[in-house]
């Protein structure tokens, strides 16, 4: 069975993702890193790499990150599981979910 | 990266360095209320600096957006005036508001809105978006919100406020000292409540030690949150203000003897529930919100009714001021928690027997809001400008819901309420109680000129006692930026105590000390909280109080010494936590003093149960003093003729202003 190096790793805060970054589109300028007002991220050792989600417990969604990136689709708020909102089509009564 | 401990902290490490900066007015807190202050003191000339914790371009709970200006009596269509509106909404309250914030409000509303649309806002539809809607002043493009007929609250374009008062900021050459956590205010030679020095703080990248002389001090921090519930995890989405939001400024003046007030108000919320939704986030009819349809899950409309109950058949009449009602201050689309003397000014609502008509088969759960039913500018108004625009919904509700396929004109979005609580307005459990989070708080007891007991000492936005929200701060911090200039006009600096800085360095510094029963922040929080929620809650009388007292002082003496941090960010945070301790004692305080239970107040006393007492309608006034906690008290209305007291004060501070705001080009 091929498996990744086994790590001893203590659980992650939860939720432990506030924010996805795309790395396709994310060229780890680090202005969300600025902007932050809760200081959650810090920057990435590798320069032009994505920024760490070091504190996601203490992220509240403001969304200022995605409000002032400069490039569209970088990063996007990821709400908890559990706190994902339903809606109902009217028409059709079909249901669906925050995805 | 999934291996953190492998990090090196990425920033320079400069424990206890200092750096010292000159000002004649530093505001701490660079939030609304802060910028405005900061903005307007440095018009008159005077050299300014903020010191903020976060980062001024969104920090603070106003920071990511506005979407309804309140209360601005003074714009060209309102129906009431200033003095109408401060006085019903005083009467709101039961007396318990801060009529003279209060009143700065309703008379300066429009005239700081005309000077955020010079730095560049959009205050007005100038686009013609909602050409010919009933709540839209077609000469004047205004947008104004609930009451149609009266028009004081007018709908903004708010998302780039702040970063466009920042700007203002830097041109008008204040000095921002950006994540910078204020610890600690000086005092003239270090001596309780002499006049304000300046003040201290530390550098949440750097751990460096900051200190600011000023010849005045303008508090501009937030209100103290996490003192009764905390839950380290789940909490955020559900927010309404940031982590960072603790209550700095409560703590740091209650150390030098500032006096507070209405520190005995806290509230059942679910604001701070790990366990409710993004604020305005599920299906709701409430300020952002208004006047949104709701319906069963047959499609059935829940009826919406009047102050007098008359029920109303059309959107549009949800939006007018009842039969003998000259005005409302504001509708609410759910039926919980009616408040006292809203009757007079309540707005049109749900019906209010909504869940026992439910309970009966009358509606079928779960209900859902439904703007496919609205006229086509109302669910604009709504999905897109009002949430568009609000800084809590912005990103978290209209962006990520819309990318996540909701549309508003197809969708409706479901209500919690009835089945499991609601996202805005839950029944939540007694424990579950907030003091700042939400609504109308205590705060620091001021003067008509903003300034406390502390000489030098000013305060702004939600830092005051009995007031809120984004227009409030934005207004408050306008005025007492010239306020806090004028003061400091021909003033020297107060001398500043070696002792007092070798001291509070002591205590800043303390959690770094590596210990081996360290704790962290988290559970000093979590352990505070569980103190309030017992001996502070919902049932209250001298003995619990005291054991509340007791425990909490035992915590002081033996866990916050205890307190671990090993890198600045998390000094910061337990700074924060001992301030929320500091603030809990304060609330405390206050709840042993009121020998009385009061209805707007919220706040019940087994030993002494008879409600809303006439001689206990007055304000509660605490300071520490250099040995006890002193106790004093203020009549309803003790600021007296609110246009008369302001008026001359206004008319100074703009004979102070020697320079305009900067146009947008």
């Amino acid at each position: 069975m091929n498996h990744s190096p086994v790590l001893a790793t203590p659980n992650f805060p939860t939720p432990g993702r506030p924010v996805i970054f795309d790395p396709d589109v994310c060229n780890g300028c680090n202005l969300c890193i600025v902007v932050c007002p809760e200081d959650v991220f810090i920057p990435h050792p590798t320069k032009g790499g994505l920024p760490i989600i070091l504190f996601p417990e203490e992220c509240y969604y403001c969304g200022a990150c995605v409000d002032d990136c400069n490039r569209k689709g970088a990063i996007r708020l990821n709400h908890p599981l559990q706190q994902r909102v339903r809606w109902k089509n009217k028409k059709t009564n079909e249901h669906s979910r925050l995805r | 990266m999934s291996h953190f401990d492998s990090l090196p902290w990425p920033y320079p490490i400069k424990y206890g360095e200092q750096t010292n900066y000159d000002a004649d007015v530093l505001v701490l807190g660079g939030g609304i209320a802060g910028v405005w202050a900061a903005i307007t003191a440095a018009r008159t000339g005077a050299r300014v600096a903020i010191m903020e914790k976060g980062d001024t371009r969104r920090s603070g709970a106003g920071g990511t957006g506005c979407d309804h200006w309140q209360w601005a009596a003074d714009n060209p269509g309102s129906g009431v005036t200033p003095n109408e509106l401060s006085n019903a909404l005083v009467a709101n309250h039961g007396g318990w508001r801060n009529g003279m914030s209060t009143y700065i409000q309703c008379a300066s509303g429009y005239e700081t809105l005309l000077e955020l649309e010079a730095m560049g806002a959009k205050v007005r539809d100038v686009d013609d978006e909602f050409a010919g809607a009933p709540f839209r002043d077609e000469k004047t493009k205004l947008l104004y919100a609930y009451d149609y007929d009266n028009r004081f609250v007018i709908r903004v374009w708010g998302a780039n406020f702040k970063p466009l008062l920042r700007m203002e900021c830097l041109r008008r050459g204040v000095q921002i000292v950006d994540r910078v956590n204020a610890t600690t205010l000086l005092t003239e030679n270090g001596r309780h409540g002499a006049r304000i020095a300046g003040a201290a703080g530390v550098n949440t990248r750097t751990g460096a030690y900051v200190v600011v002389r000023a010849k005045a001090v303008v508090l501009a921090t937030n209100r103290p949150q996490r003192v009764f519930t905390f839950s380290s995890e789940h909490r955020g989405v559900t927010a309404f203000r940031g982590a960072s939001n603790v209550g700095n400024g409560h703590a740091m003046a209650w150390r030098i003897g500032a006096e507070f007030t209405m520190m005995e108000k806290t509230i059942r919320s679910p604001f701070a529930s790990p366990y409710s939704y993004p604020p305005y986030g599920s299906g709701n009819a409430i300020n952002t919100w208004y006047p949104c349809t709701i319906v069963d899950a047959n499609g059935k409309e829940a009826p919406w009714v009047d102050v007098n109950g008359k029920v109303l058949t059309t959107v549009e009449e949800r939006c007018h001021p009842a039969e003998g009602q000259k005005f409302f201050i504001m509708g609410g689309g759910n039926a919980s928690q009616p408040h006292p003397g809203l009757k007079q000014y309540g707005g049109p609502r749900l019906i209010p027997d909504l869940e026992d008509r439910m309970m009966r088969g009358e509606f079928t759960p779960p209900f859902y809001a439904d703007m496919t039913s609205m006229p086509d500018y109302e669910r604009r108004a709504i999905w897109g400008l009002m949430v568009g625009q609000e800084g809590r919904t912005r990103i978290p509700v209209l962006q990520t819901y819309s990318e996540g396929g909701f549309d508003p004109a197809r969708d409706m979005l479901q209500t919690y309420d009835f089945i499991r609580g609601h996202g805005m307005r839950e029944p939540v459990a007694p424990q579950e109680r907030t003091f700042g989070e939400i609504g109308v708080s205590g705060g620091m007891m001021v003067d008509w000129d903003m300034m406390s007991n502390i000489p030098g000492l000013f305060g702004a936005g939600d830092l005051l006692f009995g007031a809120q929200d984004h227009s409030h701060a934005a207004t408050t911090g306008r005025y007492v930026g010239a306020r806090a200039a004028l003061h400091a006009q021909g003033k020297d600096f107060a001398g500043i105590s070696e002792e007092q800085i070798v001291r509070d360095k002591e205590r800043v510094y303390a959690p770094l000390t590596a210990k081996p029963d360290s704790l962290d922040w988290k559970e000093l929080n979590a352990g505070v909280a569980r103190v309030m929620q017992n001996y502070c809650g919902e049932v209250k009388n001298a003995e619990l109080l005291s054991l509340g007292e007791m425990w909490l002082a035992d915590i002081a003496a033996n866990e916050v010494p205890r307190l671990a941090a090993d890198n600045p960010h998390k000094l910061m945070r337990a700074l924060d936590v001992a301030d929320i301790l500091t603030c809990a004692q304060m609330i405390v305080a206050a709840s042993q003093r009121r020998k009385a239970s009061s209805s707007t107040l919220h706040f019940s006393r087994l030993d002494y149960p008879d409600l809303d007492p006439p001689d206990w309608q007055k304000f509660l006034v605490i300071r520490k003093g250099e040995t006890d906690i002193e106790t004093s008290y203020r009549p309803h209305g003790f600021w007296g003729d609110l246009e008369a007291n302001y008026a001359p004060r206004a008319a100074e501070n703009r004979s102070a202003l020697r320079h305009k705001v900067s146009s947008a080009a």
